[in-house]
């Protein structure tokens, strides 16, 4: 089964890179951009069949090692 | 004093920081990653690098590595930690300093000089350094040092500022802040102050015609509050 995971920075977190990119698409003609914030999106195969156990152990993985909750939310996709 | 150096893949001050620890008297060795057990230590260091390449976060994988469990327990029985630069990075993803560091503000990788100025001289990195400030060299592109109001507060409340970055002087201001940190935050403690991360390199100050001796006054120091 694939679970998808996406990480986004919190709000109040600076995030440079999402300045520059949205910088840059100022500078190339895209006028009506807000704010870009850049975040992490992964696809995870696993062997569990069960999808509440499978999203579980995805929930302790982000907890634990794929996001750092001091400065990140993370949010997993139901698997289709 | 017998000090430990923990080697990760991409870890590249692993060696120097061998030297700096056998020039001023400690007995150093290296422990591979890999490992389980830590020698018997008065001293582990967390080296500068780009443990797993920086992957996901910095610090995030070798912050899992089989080493850090027993360098956790060692931390929390009380033993001395100390991490700098990526070791720094690799301390606050463990958890065992508070806070993250993110990149720097300006997405420039910084490499030079700085002056930094010890807040806290009540532990046993910073008792007695006959001085206010000090020279160290920084080369880092994730420094700038975050963390959540209510984590500053108690970092505050419990005096957990080791150094900030400042002028030659100890003025401590944003022009003299390279990388974005809150408060111009170089280095912070645990809450008991004997776990260290910072992001300069003393080790990289240890030589008269070669840098400077900022660095030798540290480690002398250091070796002296340990023994």
């Amino acid at each position: 089964m694939k679970i998808s995971v996406i990480i986004t920075l919190k709000k109040d977190v600076l995030d440079p890179q999402g300045k520059i990119i949205h910088q840059t698409l100022d500078g190339m003609g895209f006028n009506d951009v807000n704010e870009v914030r850049q975040g992490k999106y992964f696809e995870i195969d696993t062997k569990e069949t069960d999808n509440d156990k499978a999203k579980a152990k995805v929930e302790e993985m982000c907890k634990k090692l794929l996001a750092n909750l001091v400065i990140e939310n993370y949010k997993i996709i139901d698997p289709k | 004093m017998k000090s430990s150096v923990i080697t990760f893949p991409g870890s590249n001050c692993d060696r120097d920081m061998d030297v700096a620890l056998k020039k001023f008297g400690f007995k150093n060795k290296m422990v591979w990653h890999a490992d389980a057990e830590l020698p018997k230590s008065d001293l582990v260091v967390l080296p500068g690098g780009f443990s797993y390449g920086d992957y996901l976060r910095c610090g995030s994988m070798a912050s899992k590595s089989k080493i850090m469990q027993s360098v956790i327990n060692f931390a929390n029985s009380g033993g001395m930690v100390m991490g700098i630069c990526n070791g720094f990075q690799i301390l606050v993803e463990t958890g065992l300093v508070p806070g993250v560091l993110l990149r720097n503000k300006y997405l420039e990788f910084i490499c030079k000089n700085v002056f930094v100025k010890i807040n806290d001289k009540k532990n046993k990195y910073f008792k007695n350094v006959n001085s206010e400030v000090l020279e160290f060299h920084i080369a880092h592109n994730e420094g700038n040092y975050f963390c959540t109001n209510d984590q500053l507060k108690e970092i505050e409340d419990n005096n957990q500022i080791a150094i900030n970055y400042c002028d030659e002087n100890g003025k401590i201001e944003d022009q003299f802040n390279p990388n974005g940190s809150i408060k111009n935050i170089a280095g912070i403690f645990n809450k008991e102050k004997n776990v260290l991360g910072m992001m300069p390199h003393p080790e990289r100050m240890i030589d008269k015609s070669l840098s400077g001796e900022d660095g030798s006054l540290f480690f002398i120091n250091l070796i002296n509050n340990l023994k």
